[in-house]
């Protein structure tokens, strides 16, 4: 019933795959980062146009599932004379929907900082720009850091809807897999153990991350 | 922009949305009682029946929900298991959205505190009516901010079951742009109207929400 032997052999490939699973999500959560960031700053900006923006494009990007996103900048980016290849698309995709839940995970541990740490910054006299990189930035991605690995994980199982565009990351190359061994159940629980490995690793780096942190 | 495909195609468009909603409202609740018979099992259940549970939790969570519906639907013939699309969907959104669901029950039950079950104990009460009386009553008060927040999500989940073909919206609105290659506009549109659907239903959920835990607000 369940051959071991196809199971294994489709490591070889799917482990070969995987390493485009691993560049669309550390690529998409970089540009998460920085997207999320400036979509922050926005929200916790005096300007209520900026505000207003920011807190669209959040509600917007968590209220679409990930797959519609996709296909609207898949098929919409040619249309108005962009012609990027598919991977570009995906990585840029991914990062978009990633900045407004990292905007949020930012917000978050900055409401999270006791206010007087940013009066107190202000009370000796720092200048505004010193008290966020000095006092308050560095005390949130600290704070962050456990909601920033578990927004990594997401992303790699996230990562499996850009073979709908035509990648071959893990999920895409285990269709092909699957179409070439007939054999499919034992095919996608490798691809399954793949992704499981990857995300087991992750949320033990987040555990040891937190624990440094704690101390 | 051509609107008038969304007319000529209005029925299957409807149709899609209807199995939308059917696969989301079953699904989470098939999720939930699962979820709930889960997290009761690792509580009570002996030491290395929750050590089984708790492998699955973690297979699931760490496992990309397509991948999933691929080896039951494409993997599931291969051990008997034959299944069509749409009860192959609804079975993998209940296996998909049951830890979850688990893990909020669980920290719900965590939120009651120690003494109410100790006082039931000391009044005489069997153990199936402190989880019929006060476990499930408390817990599920507490845990109710988080099980909207994951029924919402799993609106979004339901998308994906379009790619095993349950013809869902997603599908149906796939299938409508290459008929008529107006995937730009079938697509946008499709954006707007699950931001529409996603929002409304937060703010119900919201509502319900408030409604619900306006009591312990009150006490607080």
């Amino acid at each position: 019933m369940f051959s071991l032997a196809v199971f294994f052999h489709s490591f070889g490939p799917l482990l070969w795959a995987a390493r485009y699973t691993l560049l669309i999500s550390v690529l998409g959560i970089g540009l998460g980062l920085v997207i999320g960031t400036v979509i922050c700053a926005a929200r916790l900006s005096p300007y209520p146009l900026l505000r207003r923006f920011a807190a669209i494009w959040v509600s917007f990007l968590r209220g679409v599932p990930l797959l519609v996103q996709l296909l609207v900048f898949y098929y919409t980016l040619p249309v108005i004379g962009l012609d990027v290849p598919a991977m570009v698309a995906a990585v840029v995709t991914v990062g978009i929907c990633a900045s407004a839940y990292i905007s949020e995970i930012w917000r978050g541990a900055i409401a999270a900082l006791p206010t007087g740490q940013a009066e107190a910054a202000v009370a000796i006299g720092m200048r505004p720009v010193d008290v966020w990189t000095r006092v308050i930035l560095p005390q949130a991605v600290t704070l962050s850091l456990p909601a920033l690995i578990n927004e990594l994980i997401l992303l790699v199982k996230a990562s499996s809807l850009v073979s709908v565009v035509g990648i071959l990351e893990i999920t895409r190359a285990s269709q092909a897999q699957a179409a070439t061994t007939f054999r499919p159940l034992e095919v996608y629980i490798a691809a399954a153990c793949i992704y499981l490995l990857i995300n087991l690793c992750l949320a033990a780096l987040g555990r040891y991350l937190e624990h440094r942190t704690n101390v | 922009m051509e609107w008038s495909v969304f007319q000529q195609y209005g029925p299957s468009l409807l149709r899609g949305f209807g199995n939308t909603i059917i696969c989301w409202a079953l699904g989470t609740v098939f999720a939930m009682a699962l979820g709930l018979v889960i997290a009761l099992i690792q509580r009570y259940a002996p030491r290395w029946v929750t050590w089984f549970v708790q492998a699955y939790i973690e297979v699931i969570r760490g496992t990309p929900f397509l991948v999933q519906l691929f080896v039951l639907y494409y993997g599931g013939p291969l051990v008997g298991l034959r299944l069509d699309a749409l009860p192959a969907g609804l079975l993998g959104l209940t296996i998909y959205g049951s830890p979850y669901f688990a893990e909020i029950f669980r920290s719900g039950f965590r939120a009651v505190p120690h003494g109410q079950i100790e006082a039931a104990r000391a009044i005489g009460m069997a153990e199936t009516d402190i989880v019929r009386r006060i476990l499930l009553p408390l817990g599920l008060v507490s845990s109710l901010p988080a099980l909207v927040n994951f029924s919402i999500i799993l609106t979004k989940e339901t998308v994906i079951l379009s790619i095993i073909t349950v013809p869902e919206l997603l599908y149906q609105v796939q299938r409508m742009s290459a008929e008529t290659f107006r995937y730009v506009e079938a697509n946008l549109v499709l954006a707007l109207f699950f931001w529409g659907l996603v929002e409304t239903i937060s703010r119900v959920g919201r509502r319900l929400e408030t409604r619900i835990t306006k009591h312990l607000i009150e006490r607080t």
